[in-house]
């Protein structure tokens, strides 16, 4: 069970070779979370992953792959995880996919790809879990969002709108479960120097997975439904959504 | 080590289910952290708890708590996707004896418990901080009051004691199945539900205390008052101002008092002096947006309390005032906003009296405000497995979650505790983890053996239990 500060006893991270659900799995170890269920799509660094959370002090952890293409086998990877983890405290939604958009443009199959993996899959994962956590009474979901998702922009708006709709989706979805004991919250990183964007250049605000992770713990330990990281980015979105469409496709991006 | 249990596995919904009574509510403790949902039944009388129990293990996820009025500051009375059994309907008292011993029901509050009392002249033997407590709450917490120095806690006052369990109704005493009587007294509801207890109560003349204040201007101060007052008085305790720091470090105002016979009363208390304390005067009809409770508003409350505070002796105050000042305002833990509070209370032997000013001292580091703190002396502890009070120092601290190092700070008063040989009070905790929990509880298998014999599959659970892995593991 969680304590007082939020912190879970068990997790399970569906996408969990991404960056910062494992910069997140190492904080929420340390902090004393015992048995953890990994869910990945690459078997080698799914099982670096694994290795890192027993090097970080997990007593139990188990793992398997899946591939977020599958939308048949979303309900069955959220189901084998509650199973293998018991009783599952937190789970933390991370899979996604950043892939070259002019690529994407040419390509319609690669389009319904990219929402696929950032969309798709996870809302119809979350639909599982929300039953896990009805069931259990307790228990909340982390959902990776993204700022590119808040106004999406032109040189990004496949991978945006896919965020868009996920960011709508489990807001709503948290409303959804008042009264169950279950909770989603929802976290909107900016730029996070990681794997994902290899190769692009940074902006001026980037952050790294491990502050992502400690955003995300302080968001769970005050109850937030939507966590920003980091924080200066809510000003700066609130201000950006405000722009007339006119003004917003002039912009360099 | 847990095993990923086949029977948590996901079957489809419902099926084969037994239709299940009572409403999905979702419950938290009085500290307003970690909420859970769990069907509530209001149970009206002991068979419907004996039929909840025998027919809980067809669910699917077979798991059953008590609840009383929800004072436990944690998660103790809560049980996830599980049962709770609220058991405030048995709320009945029989007649009090002419040895001062009364049946009642296990959920009979304090508060009602004392008022039918005081008419005849009883007063309930342990009260704690609140009266808003029931019989069955203060059992399964074994709960102490500022008297504890010289009447030791509740259960030592409890004569015999009827459980209903999984295997059955016992009626249970110090001689009769004293395992499972120990077991229950400080087992958190563990071993059963309540139904019943007999109580021996305390004879008092009037409904007054006669009260010694002593303000001391730091905590060696206040340490050696409140021994000095515990050879002479029946209740005692101290509070502390946390905020105060440098040659002001933890002082506070020691109050010491016995209960007043008619002769002291003023003439006016005289015609009535067996008055029993009135209801809550203010209530906090919503859960504040942010917590009023933060490191200004502590200090500044703190100062003017310990300002306002003068030295006197022989004041004549009113039991309510004197034992249950919070009850004044219903629903208190609401000015703490939506995060709530975490309340933290150790107590450690008397030659590691140190360990006090180190907690607050860390405390203090973590600029963790401290909202409310009390020390007291403990005599000897009951003979019960977890237990809570034994002979030694004991703090009590209320937090408001919040401050990002509060966490790693209360871990490492946790360690400090530990090592000193004490522990910490299971009715108050919303965040210990469980392997400092065994350790600082030894006797923890002598409980499970017990526990064990009486619910062999498991069925007692609580979020407090599945937390500190008491019981069988998930």
């Amino acid at each position: 069970m969680t304590d007082a500060f939020s912190r879970p006893d068990s997790i399970l991270v569906l996408g969990a070779t991404s960056d910062i659900a494992r910069a997140l799995v190492g904080q929420l170890v340390a902090d004393g979370c015992e048995r953890v269920v990994l869910a990945g799509r690459d078997p080698d660094r799914l099982s670096d992953a694994a290795t890192e959370a027993k090097d970080a002090g997990a007593r139990l952890v188990t793992t398997t792959t899946f591939d977020a293409t599958q939308i048949n086998e979303a309900a069955a990877v959220v189901d084998w995880g509650f199973s293998a983890g018991g009783r599952i405290d937190l789970v933390v939604v991370a899979v996604g996919l950043l892939s070259d958009q002019p690529e994407d443009e040419r390509d319609p199959v690669r389009v319904a790809r990219c929402i696929s993996v950032n969309f798709t899959w996870p809302a119809a994962a979350l639909a599982r879990v929300a039953h896990h956590l009805r069931e259990q009474g307790a228990g909340r979901a982390v959902v990776l969002s993204s700022v590119a998702g808040v106004r999406v922009r032109r040189s990004n708006y496949i991978y945006g709108s896919a965020k868009a709709g996920l960011d709508a989706y489990a807001r709503t979805l948290n409303q959804s479960l008042v009264g169950s004991g279950g909770s989603v919250m929802v976290v909107r990183p900016g730029f996070v120097v990681s794997r994902m964007t290899e190769g692009r250049k940074a902006p001026p605000i980037a952050s790294t997975t491990e502050s992502v992770a400690k955003d995300t713990v302080r968001g769970l330990e005050r109850g937030a439904a939507v966590v920003w990281s980091p924080t200066s980015l809510q000003g700066i979105f609130t201000i950006l959504r405000l722009l007339p469409e006119v003004i917003w496709r002039r912009l360099p991006f | 080590m847990p095993e990923p249990s086949a029977a948590e596995a996901d079957a489809p919904a419902a099926t084969g289910d037994r239709p299940a009574p009572g409403a999905v509510r979702v419950l938290t403790g009085w500290g307003r952290t970690s909420p859970s949902a769990a069907r509530v039944l209001a149970a009206g009388d002991r068979a419907e708890i004996g039929d909840a129990l025998r027919t809980a293990n067809g669910a699917k996820r077979p798991a059953v708590i008590a609840r009383g009025l929800g004072r436990s500051y944690g998660d103790a009375a809560q049980c996830a996707g599980g049962l709770v059994i609220d058991t405030t309907g048995l709320a009945g008292i029989g007649p009090i004896g002419e040895d001062g011993v009364v049946e009642v029901g296990a959920g009979v509050s304090l508060s009602a418990l004392m008022r039918a009392g005081l008419r005849e002249g009883w007063f309930v033997p342990v009260t704690p901080g609140t009266r808003q407590v029931t019989i069955g709450g203060a059992v399964a917490a074994d709960i102490h009051g500022k008297n504890h120095h010289r009447d030791g806690s509740f259960c030592r006052h409890v004569i015999s004691l009827t459980l209903a369990t999984p295997t059955g109704v016992h009626e249970i005493s110090e001689s009769a199945d004293p395992e499972l009587f120990w077991a229950s007294a400080g087992g958190m509801g563990l071993t059963g539900v309540m139904l019943a207890a007999c109580i021996r109560m305390r004879p008092v003349e009037t409904a007054w205390m006669r009260v010694d204040s002593e303000c001391h201007g730091d905590l060696d101060a206040v340490m050696d008052a409140l021994e000095r007052v515990d050879a002479t008085h029946r209740y005692s305790v101290a509070w502390l101002d946390c905020s105060a720091r440098d040659r002001h470090f933890g002082r506070g105002v020691v109050d010491a008092g016995d209960h007043a016979d008619r002769s002291e009363l003023a003439a006016a208390h005289r015609r009535d002096p067996l008055a029993p304390p009135g209801d809550a005067r203010l209530r906090l009809p919503f859960v504040l947006p942010t917590s009023l409770v933060n490191g200004a508003s502590v200090a500044a409350f703190n100062r003017a309390w310990y300002a306002k505070s003068r030295s006197a002796s022989g004041r004549i105050r009113h039991l309510g005032g004197f034992f249950h000042p919070l009850d004044a305002v219903a629903d208190w833990p609401r000015l703490f906003g939506p995060r709530g509070f975490v309340q933290y209370q150790f107590v450690v032997p008397f030659e590691l009296a140190e360990v006090v000013g180190r907690a607050i001292e860390r405390l203090q580091q973590a600029s963790a405000p401290c909202s409310m703190a009390v020390l007291k002396r403990f005599g000897p502890g009951d003979p019960g497995p977890l237990s809570f009070p034994e002979a030694g120092w004991t703090l009590a601290l209320d937090l408001p979650v919040g401050p990002p190092d509060l966490r790693r700070a209360l871990r490492e008063i946790d360690e400090l505790v530990l090592a000193a040989g004490g522990r910490v009070y299971l009715a108050k905790d919303s965040r210990l983890d469980a392997a400092t929990f065994a350790a600082m509880y030894p006797r923890l298998g002598e409980f499970e053996a017990v526990r064990r014999r009486v619910d062999p599959d498991g069925l007692l659970q609580s979020d407090l239990s599945r937390r500190l892995r008491i019981g069988p593991v998930e």
